[in-house]
């Protein structure tokens, strides 16, 4: 039982983790239709330049806001300069320009950072807090974690819910011919959303960077849980990625805490090719044909 | 502009120009010719019939106008002024709106949302304290949401603000689609087959809605039904094969005989019977 709710309290943080990149491939895949290869490298970029800015004896605090802002300006120019181009093209160019990225992205950080593993630190302690006399699998840290991602949640619906600047980037996204006719800036709105997208993918990297060290690749796997996590959530809905981003969190830490974290990355594929067989439109879309 | 205004002396030589021209527009797709030579005016305080058999390019002349396609030759004038190409994210400041063949509302937002999309334009507050919530930025917002509300009031279907399109009868849906353009308060609305789908009562409610706007406004009416056409435009332009065959009052246009071989002959036995062949392809373009 105690095995039980200490694999359930990690299971939880990481899966809010999962839940913000699964929120970001969401955003830009609401808003243009092209599913992010690169999302994670992204987020792996902006984790360097936390850490140099960490390494220059400056505070966490200082090193995760330039982090998120070095995000959301690598997430608006990526749209500007490389998607920009391949958006009215076939969906195959966007996949490449992605794909491309993420290698590009890899190898520049190599360059830069060198490919050493590289200890990340957390802004709290992850020693586990007491609850009576018993440490639970819950560190500060991951109180923080839990938080973090839920504030940026909250954000985004606010954002998009009661904003007129939301209404007009979701009216970009889904009629923005129609959109156009009525004054909206449709490219701006989608950089905007990239931008958006990217600052939340750099939040995932940041918080789980503790966790898996920093190195040029260390967000490949967690780019794949983010993934599932998003087709969960049907890739449409934001509710959904955060839902999506917790159950994928609780099958691959039941699945590794019982069965070995070797079979994670395993099960995540697994969890993630029988959705696309079963139920490819995902838990939570309703289903709304595009007109083409 | 109101008729009491002592006559200004300059309005006598120059005349204020009209707020939409096309002079010589042509639009070639490959071989096809779209448009040919099309050049007409519409001002506002009058009502402008587009019509003409399917495959006429009255639909092409619309989106030229709103800058989904550009023309081979030819120009464009908005007061006088050439537009050496349209945006179409500009034509809400230039004070031209559209509505669309169907509906093309937002099908996941309410009325509400969709209308207070269109009247952005009005109450701009800049980009950065609407994006981080600042005070203007909250004063507009709610600047926004009471015009919406206006509007759908005007156009009395306030009760369907807070409803999904798709739950509500298709009239209202016509109606909110015209309210989305009219909340950004153009000078010209142009109105792409605003009565398909609509019952006759329905049908003599959108031609006095029309007639109402004309006060405010100037309209261009793209139309199947000739009921309605003949009723509520003060002018006509007749397209065939993309190029005018006529132009005038709507008595005019349907005593010419070029009409009635063109259009009117084939179709009037048929026009009871709903768009004949159908509505054309959704953006044309």
């Amino acid at each position: 039982m105690h095995e039980f709710v200490s694999f359930t309290l990690s299971g939880v943080t990481q899966g809010m983790i999962y839940s913000a990149l699964a929120m970001s491939l969401v955003l830009i895949w609401r808003g243009t239709r092209i599913v992010n290869f690169a999302q994670g490298a992204m987020g792996m970029i902006t984790t360097y330049v936390a850490i140099t800015v960490v390494d220059r004896g400056d505070s966490y605090w200082w090193a995760l806001v330039i982090a998120i802002l070095a995000g959301v300006i690598i997430g608006g120019l990526v749209e500007l300069v490389l998607v920009r181009p391949v958006e009215s093209k076939p969906p195959l160019n966007a996949v490449i320009v992605t794909l491309g990225l993420l290698i590009l992205l890899e190898a520049i950080a190599g360059m830069v950072w060198g490919g050493r593993y590289r200890s990340f630190p957390p802004a709290f302690s992850v020693q586990g807090v007491f609850v009576g006399s018993s440490r639970i699998n819950l560190s500060p840290f991951d109180i923080f974690t839990i938080c973090a991602v839920l504030a940026v949640m909250v954000g985004l619906l606010v954002l998009f819910r009661w904003t007129s600047i939301g209404l007009r980037m979701r009216a970009a996204a889904f009629e923005p011919e129609v959109a156009r006719l009525l004054g909206v800036r449709v490219g701006r709105m989608l950089t905007l959303g990239w931008a958006l997208a990217a600052g939340a993918g750099s939040l995932a990297g940041l918080l789980v960077a503790p966790n898996v060290f920093l190195y040029p690749s260390n967000m490949d796997a967690v780019l794949v849980y983010g993934f599932t996590a998003a087709i969960l959530g049907g890739l449409d809905s934001p509710v959904g990625a955060l839902i999506g981003g917790l159950g994928i969190g609780l099958a691959l830490s039941y699945i590794g805490g019982y069965e070995g974290a070797s079979l994670e990355t395993i099960g995540a594929l697994v969890i993630l090719i029988a959705l696309l067989m079963v139920r490819p439109e995902g838990l939570f879309t309703r289903v709304a044909p595009r007109r083409v | 502009m109101t008729k009491s205004t002592p006559i200004d002396v300059r309005e006598c030589h120059y005349r204020r120009m009209p707020v939409l021209a096309a002079s010589e527009v042509t639009v070639r797709f490959g071989g096809l010719t779209a448009l040919n030579r099309v050049s007409l005016t519409a001002d506002t305080g009058e009502v402008v019939g587009v019509i003409g058999p399917n495959g006429a390019g009255k639909t092409t002349l619309f989106n030229v106008i709103c800058g989904f396609v550009r023309p081979t030759s030819g120009r464009l004038e908005v007061d006088g002024r050439p537009l050496p190409r349209v945006h179409p994210h500009q034509l809400v400041s230039l004070g031209i709106a559209r509505t669309l063949q169907g509906v093309g509302l937002w099908q996941g937002m309410t009325v509400l949302d969709n209308v207070m999309v269109g009247a952005h334009r009005r109450h701009r507050s800049g980009f950065w304290s609407a994006l981080l919530g600042l005070p203007p930025s909250v004063r507009t917002e709610s600047a926004i949401r009471d015009s919406a509300v206006e509007v759908l009031d005007r156009l009395g279907i306030r009760d369907a603000a807070n409803h999904r399109p798709a739950s509500l009868p298709y009239a209202i849906q016509k109606r909110a689609s015209i309210a989305r353009a009219l909340v950004a308060e153009p000078r010209m609305l142009l109105l792409d087959e605003p009565a398909s789908g609509l019952s006759a009562a329905e049908m003599d409610e959108l031609g006095e809605l029309i007639r109402e706007l004309r006060s405010t406004m100037g309209v261009m009416l793209v139309e199947h039904h000739m009921d309605l056409v003949m009723t509520v435009c003060d002018r006509i332009v007749v397209l065939d094969f993309g190029a005018v065959i006529a132009t005038g009052t709507p008595d005019q246009v349907r005593d010419d005989p070029a009409v009635t071989a063109a259009y009117l002959g084939q179709e009037v036995g048929q026009a009871d019977a709903g768009p004949v062949t159908g509505g054309e392809p959704e953006g044309q373009a």
